[in-house]
């Protein structure tokens, strides 16, 4: 283990602010992509099923 | 096939983290800053990756007039863009720290933001022209013509001298890093292909959802049958 306390694990050496941005705006950008693909998803089959009621 | 991609892709993540923060050393020189790299490099691959591949569907969509193969470079084209960007932010945090400034006009950053345009061009183009098969001609050859781009960002730090340091990982040269750090950006690079793929499939099953919407099969699907 590196780290002497949770403390120092989130303080990351004084980098705390440019490791966690990095490593939370790529979290934020890959979930949100999925999500946006689920709801498109739904929408497609909602249409499709509005086609097949005609 | 979507869920076992995603879930290999979660398992080589929480991996890939865990090898990123709880055993990779501190670099003596750059500090715990250096983590960064763990996601950076990783994320600039997957940006080179993805456009090779999404040119090569394209290409092979145009060479036999086949709809699906063209399908795959359109889904591929928005999670390419995202990792893109992800190379430039995650980069721009670094650079800051490390360099000082949070951008420069360096031919390796340069040629990434050109990839960045070359995708949203991409993207932007297919969704220009409303026949679909137009559009896939038209983004196909877009996106032949940007492959070129791809070996100026792979080389551009041996060709100019950039202020974004060479590559240290070569093939067929041992990495200058100690194997942990490197076990680490491989687990994570392994869990954004994992992601690209899961990704992808779901992309190219909403645009043949969206695009085949009066074939008969569509109209048959379990979700869509009342």
């Amino acid at each position: 283990m590196q780290w002497a306390s949770w403390a120092a694990f989130f303080n990351m050496g004084g980098y705390a602010f440019y490791v966690w941005f990095s490593f939370g705006f790529t979290a934020l950008c890959l979930a949100l992509e999925v999500l946006s693909l689920q709801k498109r998803r739904l929408k497609a089959l909602h249409l499709s099923r509005l086609l097949a009621q005609e | 096939m979507i869920p076992w991609f995603a879930l290999l892709a979660t398992l080589f993540a929480l991996a890939g983290l865990y090898v990123s923060f709880a055993i990779a050393p501190t670099d003596f020189q750059q500090g715990e800053a250096y983590r960064i790299i763990f996601v950076h490099v990783p994320a600039a691959w997957m940006s080179m990756f993805i456009y090779i591949i999404m040119a090569g569907w394209a290409g092979l969509g145009l060479a036999l007039n086949a709809r699906l193969s063209a399908m795959m470079a359109q889904a591929l084209a928005p999670t390419g863009a995202i990792f893109t960007l992800l190379a430039l932010v995650t980069g721009s945090l670094w650079g800051k720290p490390m360099w000082g400034a949070w951008w420069v006009w360096d031919a390796r950053l340069t040629s990434e933001l050109i990839l960045l345009f070359l995708y949203i061009g991409f993207i932007a183009l297919q969704s220009s022209i409303d026949d679909p098969r137009r559009a896939d001609r038209a983004g196909a050859l877009l996106a032949l013509v940007g492959v070129v781009n791809v070996p100026i960002i792979y080389f551009s730090v041996k060709w100019w001298n950039t202020l974004h340091q060479g590559s240290t990982i070569n093939m067929g040269a041992a990495p200058k890093m100690v194997a942990t750090m490197l076990i680490g950006m491989l687990l994570l690079a392994l869990a954004f292909w994992m992601y690209t793929i899961a990704v992808s499939l779901m992309r190219v099953r909403c645009i043949m959802l969206e695009r085949e919407r009066n074939a008969e099969w569509v109209q048959l699907l379990s979700g869509v049958k009342k």
